[in-house]
């Protein structure tokens, strides 16, 4: 590993903020229920941050990321403001989406966030435009698309997968494994275990990496970027992985409890630390510190969100047409 | 002035436009080889390269969704579905995404995509070849739909829309790709969301798309001696230019809609909605929607015929809201 000690130290920052992120959200998501105010869904990422961290450590402001219904971890990876993503959350006019999306559809395409997507798999071949429009354009960018395993069981995504190898379109898919497709159990879903070895069938690589791994991740998402740049098309990356939560803030947990017990004890936020310890890469106050810093970002951003104006109702069509 | 076929039309408006800008490019099926099964971009892969007339494999909801992301990338495809039918495997990438992705981003994204695609029965092709679906296109917020029932107007409408920053399904009518019109030999335009009238009258107003204006005309003409009807295209559905058939309403106090679609659920119920909101006092008879029997599109001749709206359908309603 040949990562200067402050990149290592920023991907935790990184890790940290989703997980602080999640927690703030879920509060004001709660809050807001018990005044009677609904927020709508709320995925929470928690669990899987080193899987948006380790993938887009590798991507330019000008690369894109296509996210899914449970975007949060993916915004911020990607440079998102969480204060504007907080708002969104609550409906404000200073939200990343002013307020027309939530929590399902932040965007800010100026550092190529192209958004969550509402339609599990939906954002499977919306990825394969900005991929072709790099390659239309000669450029070195690539596009990244999130989905979970859930997806990988829609038509669309083989389709895509098809189309990508077939024009070698610099795009990564990275498919996150977290076992379970909102109280469907992936052996319910798929005749296999993995995702990856389906890769072979359209002619590109597929890799398997422990999504609960930082550094495994970040490697895997090296290679696969790297590739796109030089011009040598797809690849489909499973990360296997497990979120901390149900499906969603409405969706009862049912998944066994030793399950559940089995995956926290590889939590990917303590491993990393641990590491970083261990390499000398970070020192008990540093890391304390770093949680300090964070919580204080997201205990501002709350504060911000909350202060924040609604939009004018009578806007409600606003922003419907170029 | 040059005579030209409807086919020929839209072709010279999608070759005039990637000649004016290199972010416009084509993607579907089968039309780099043939220039689609219809030929609407034949000669199009020779004169500007396969990188620029991508002909995809049989996979609409991917290389629709491509179109989708690449417009979202700020390039401007032009989208060929080859049937409206197939339509129905990539609506997720059409109502769900092309739709919506500008609204959701709170304006931050734009998404200047054409999907060209044709529609309509007379062809004994059966119901999964014949559907005329626009209504389910304009029901969605967030689409432009066009409808031309011209050469003149497909070309026009079709260089509009494909500089148009936003979604457009582009409907055309398998049987008017060779029928022929008028074009000027200058660049021309024809403006998303202003109605024409093909046929100036006073007695009764006809509101018809696509197929059906030309069926409205010739209603007309053979009504002429006893009726004086006014003709009007709204030539695209979403903007609809409902102060064109506001005036003509008001002028008329008869009014009757022809669409090819079928009749339950269809675009002229619209129409009629806006009239008995915004100028229900002007009529002075009930007005009549003509439409298909809302049946599966039968395959049998015979069947199809009897499916179809038509002529003489249009004929009856005028004569029903003129007594």
């Amino acid at each position: 590993m040949d990562l200067a000690p402050e990149r290592l130290r920023e991907m935790l920052r990184l890790m940290a903020t989703i997980r602080r992120f999640e927690l703030r959200a879920q509060e004001l998501f709660r809050e807001g229920l018990a005044v009677g105010e609904f927020l709508g869904a709320l995925h929470s990422y928690e669990g899987e941050e080193a899987i948006a961290v380790g993938v887009c450590a590798h991507l330019r402001d000008d690369d894109y990321v296509f996210s899914s219904h449970r975007g949060h971890g993916h915004a911020i990876a990607k440079g998102a403001d969480v204060r504007a993503m907080m708002a969104e959350l609550l409906g404000k006019s200073t939200g990343i989406s002013r307020g027309r999306g939530g929590s399902m559809h932040m965007f800010a395409p100026e550092i190529g966030l192209m958004g969550g997507n509402g339609i599990v798999g939906g954002g499977t071949p919306l990825a394969l435009g900005p991929a072709f429009a790099a390659q239309y354009r000669g450029t070195d960018q690539v596009t990244v698309c999130f989905f979970g395993e859930g997806a990988a069981s829609q038509g669309v995504f083989h389709e895509s997968l098809n189309l990508a190898s077939l024009w070698r379109l610099p795009v990564i898919y990275v498919c996150e494994n977290n076992l379970w497709a909102a109280t469907t159990p992936i052996c319910d879903a798929w005749p296999v275990p993995d995702l990856a070895p389906r890769a072979e069938s359209f002619g590109m690589p597929g890799m398997t990496v422990d999504g609960n791994d930082l550094l495994a991740v970040h490697e895997a998402a090296g290679e696969a970027v790297g590739r796109a740049r030089a011009g040598d098309g797809p690849t489909l990356i499973e990360a296997k992985t497990y979120r901390h939560r149900p499906h969603c803030m409405v969706i009862p947990e049912h998944r066994p409890e030793d399950e559940r017990a089995q995956w926290e004890a590889l939590d990917p936020i303590p491993r990393f630390e641990a590491w970083l310890l261990e390499q000398g890469a970070i020192s008990d106050v540093e890391l304390a510190d770093l949680h300090t810093e964070v919580e204080a970002e997201l205990d501002a951003a709350a504060d911000f969100a909350r202060q924040s104006p609604l939009p004018d109702p009578a806007h409600f069509a606003q922003y419907m047409w170029a | 002035m040059r005579n030209v076929t409807m086919v020929r039309a839209l072709n010279e408006a999608i070759a005039e436009e990637m000649a004016r800008d290199e972010s416009v490019f084509v993607i579907g099926e089968d039309v780099a080889d043939c220039g689609g099964v219809f030929g609407v971009t034949a000669g199009m892969a020779k004169r500007f390269g396969r990188e620029r007339v991508r002909q995809t494999p049989i996979s609409e909801a991917a290389f629709t969704g491509l179109a989708v992301g690449a417009a979202m990338a700020g390039l401007r495809p032009i989208c060929e579905i080859m049937y409206v039918d197939f339509a129905t495997t990539c609506m997720d990438q059409i109502l769900n995404q092309a739709a919506k992705l500008r609204y959701m981003s709170g304006g931050q994204v734009t998404v200047p995509l054409v999907m060209r695609t044709q529609q309509g029965g007379g062809t004994c092709e059966a119901a999964q070849h014949s559907q005329c679906l626009e209504a389910i296109f304009a029901h969605v917020p967030g689409l432009k739909v066009a409808i031309p029932a011209t050469p003149y107007d497909a070309k026009g409408l079709l260089k509009s829309a494909i500089r148009d920053d936003n979604p457009v399904i582009f409907l055309e009518h398998k049987l008017l790709y060779e029928e022929k019109g008028d074009i000027p030999r200058e660049e021309f335009l024809v403006p998303l969301g202003e109605a024409e009238v093909k046929r100036e009258g006073g007695d009764v107003t006809v509101v018809a798309w696509s197929l059906m204006v030309g069926k409205a005309l010739d209603a007309a003409q053979a009504l002429e001696d006893e009726v004086s009807v006014e003709v009007i295209d709204p030539r695209t559905l979403v903007p609809l230019d409902f102060e064109a058939i506001a005036t003509s309403v008001r002028k008329t106090g008869r009014l009757v809609i022809a669409q090819e679609a079928c009749l339950a659920g269809g675009f002229a119920g619209e129409i009629l909605r806006r009239v008995c909101d915004e100028c229900f006092d002007a009529l002075s008879a009930p007005p009549r929607v003509v439409g298909s029997a809302s049946v599966p599109m039968p395959f049998s001749p015979a069947l199809e015929a009897a499916v179809l709206a038509g002529e003489e359908e249009i004929i009856a309603a005028i004569s029903a809201v003129a007594a």
